[in-house]
């Protein structure tokens, strides 16, 4: 590679003696200031700032409603319209989860239940959110669509034991999702 | 008595007056800088009265918050690595924290209070060196930085403390030689007397009037804004350096000497060094208020008015005075901080060159057009002439020598 010789550029009297380009940046942080304390920043609008500056302040505001579609927030299992787990523990997100962060214990289903012939769901399905680090691969490589990534952000607890979301907790989560394939109806 | 008076006037304005000026202007550094990045800055901590029950918690705009703060570093621990030197790694913060403590003393906070027939003053010790005694005292905070850079025997540290002695000693020199015309003009060197001359006959920056009347000044005040606006602007950013204020932090900055010389120090001994850094920067903008802005006077001939207000024998002006020195002081502390978050660092040769070459020079011209104009009117004109002459002659050959030393860039060879 050829040596690149670097022209500093020439500075006039204006810009060496300094004074000038101090001013002009007092300026500039205090137009700043004062455009922060009329709420009046540059995009504070689209970032719904709370007034001050752009900044949206916390446990008044909530960025719920301003979350992309795309947003990946805690994963969490679904259930179709007719209230049946699709998790059918085929483990592949468990295999996939690059912090290992799921844990699925398998389970059948007995031969009288009216799905029966999915032959397996989940006993234990336990998400420990520490861990997690919402990625989306488990959605992405589910193939029965039971895993999704839910828009919820606060995923809080006071102990280790509190932040591994269990079953139940996933299920609540999730909630029904309708509108999916339903492969395993009997219909079909 | 004198004694007590004297505690209690220690009492008020050191630990009423400066310390709390401290995480004052802590909490100000925080919320400008945040308004001037468009953020919010603390704001939350306050008196949360909900843990008690009650409906609503108040946070007086995060007022507080200078105040957990100093909680939360008593609570932390007070870690002493094995591989310092014990006695002198002890020694540092209460070096760097007790001399600009001390220079508190002569600052004239305000005019004097009357109470049952005594007349104070509210400057704890009246003496006649008082710039003089502040650049003395206040330079020995560089033995507290260096001495912590050293002691903490590591690297970074080290460096922080060998640029801080190396800085300090480079602007020591323009900032004594910067005030001397200012005390060429007031012919004195009573701090108290300074500022009672600025309320009289205007300040040294705003001289718009007389013995208490207002007007514009003669010729030789008018000529004389010239040199003092350089000493102010040479004074100020001098004051900027001894202090270790941003433009010039350069014993401290994050991204090159990680903490600098209070790397290896933590709990206490780090907030006394954080407090001396502020108290520094408070008494530095207390001097400069003093000496070029008016100190406690309000101006514009009210001075006199205000020192006789009085309810019965009671005579509270001086407390209207320290209240405006508070907030000329408050308004420079604001000064400070905007340039801290305007202004990029300097980097070390620029730092050293614009210390030697260009204050120590500019200060030394300064004094001699200082001199030249305080004298004019006792010259003939011929002799006035000559030493104008002379003076240009000296400044062009000193900038020209400066710029025939500056080093050109070289090429780099192909």
């Amino acid at each position: 590679m050829p040596v690149i010789k670097l022209q500093r550029p020439k500075l006039n009297f204006g810009e060496k003696i300094y004074f000038g380009a101090l001013a002009k940046g007092f300026w500039l942080t205090l137009t700043h200031a004062v455009k922060t304390l009329r709420g009046k920043s540059a995009s504070a609008d689209s970032l719904a700032s709370s007034g001050l500056g752009v900044t949206m302040q916390f446990p008044e505001q909530r960025w719920d409603e301003h979350l992309p579609e795309y947003y990946r927030g805690a994963p969490a299992l679904v259930t179709d319209e007719q209230g049946r787990e699709r998790c059918v523990s085929c483990q592949l997100c468990e295999f996939i989860c690059p912090p290992k962060a799921i844990r699925i214990t398998p389970g059948e289903i007995p031969s009288d239940d009216p799905w029966a012939k999915v032959e397996k769901r989940p006993k234990e399905f336990e998400i420990d959110m520490i861990r997690c680090i919402y990625c989306g691969m488990c959605e992405e490589v589910c193939p029965e669509q039971a895993i999704y990534l839910r828009k919820d952000y606060l995923i809080t607890g006071h102990t280790r034991a509190e932040m591994v979301h269990d079953k139940q907790k996933l299920y609540a989560i999730g909630g029904v999702r309708s509108g999916l394939v339903n492969k395993w109806n009997e219909l079909k | 008595m004198d004694i007590l008076i004297l505690l209690l006037k220690i009492v008020a304005l050191t630990f009423l007056v400066v310390l709390p000026l401290v995480p004052i202007s802590v909490y100000f550094e925080r919320r400008f800088c945040a308004i001037i990045q468009d953020r919010v800055g603390p704001n939350r901590t306050g008196l949360p009265l909900t843990l008690l029950g009650f409906k609503k918690d108040y946070h007086f705009f995060g007022l507080i918050q200078p105040m957990a703060d100093g909680v939360k570093l008593f609570l932390k621990e007070d870690f002493t690595p094995a591989h310092v030197r014990k006695a002198f790694y002890w020694l540092a913060p209460v070096l760097t924290v007790a001399p600009a403590l001390i220079t508190v003393c002569v600052i004239p906070f305000g005019s004097s209070i009357q109470l049952f027939g005594r007349s104070e003053n509210l400057t704890i010790a009246d003496i006649d060196i008082g710039p003089l005694f502040i650049f003395a005292v206040s330079s020995l905070t560089v033995y507290g930085i260096t001495l912590a850079g050293w002691s903490s025997n590591s690297k970074f540290p080290f460096l922080g403390g060998v640029r801080s002695s190396a800085q300090m000693i480079s602007y020591e020199i323009a900032l004594g030689l910067s005030i001397v015309p200012v005390l060429l003009y007031f012919g004195e060197l009573n701090l108290g007397r300074i500022v009672q001359y600025q309320a009289d006959n205007g300040w040294l920056l705003l001289p718009l009037w007389k013995n208490g009347h207002l007007g514009l000044p003669d010729l030789q005040t008018t000529l004389f804004l010239i040199p003092a606006f350089i000493a102010f602007v040479i004074f100020t950013i001098s004051i900027f350096a001894e202090t270790n204020r941003m433009p010039f932090d350069l014993p401290e900055c994050e991204t090159e000497l990680v903490g600098g010389y209070h790397t290896e120090y933590s709990s206490m001994k780090f907030a006394l060094f954080f407090m001396g850094e502020y108290a520094a920067m408070v008494i530095g903008s207390a001097l400069i208020v003093t000496l070029f802005l008016g100190g406690w006077s309000i101006g514009f001939g009210l001075d006199p008015w205000i020192h006789n207000l009085h309810l019965g024998s009671f005579h509270f002006g001086g407390l209207v005075h320290l209240l405006t020195f508070v907030v000329k002081l408050i308004v420079f502390i604001l000064f400070f901080i905007l340039v801290r978050w305007t202004v990029p660092r300097f980097r070390y040769d620029q730092l050293m060159k614009l210390g030697w070459v260009i204050f120590f020079e500019a200060a030394l011209i300064n004094v001699f057009l200082a001199a030249l104009i305080i004298a004019a009117p006792h010259l003939t004109l011929a002799i006035l002439g000559l030493s104008a002459v002379l003076l240009a002659g000296v400044t062009a050959a000193v900038i020209w020598v400066a710029k025939v030393a500056e080093e050109r860039p070289r090429p780099l060879r192909c």
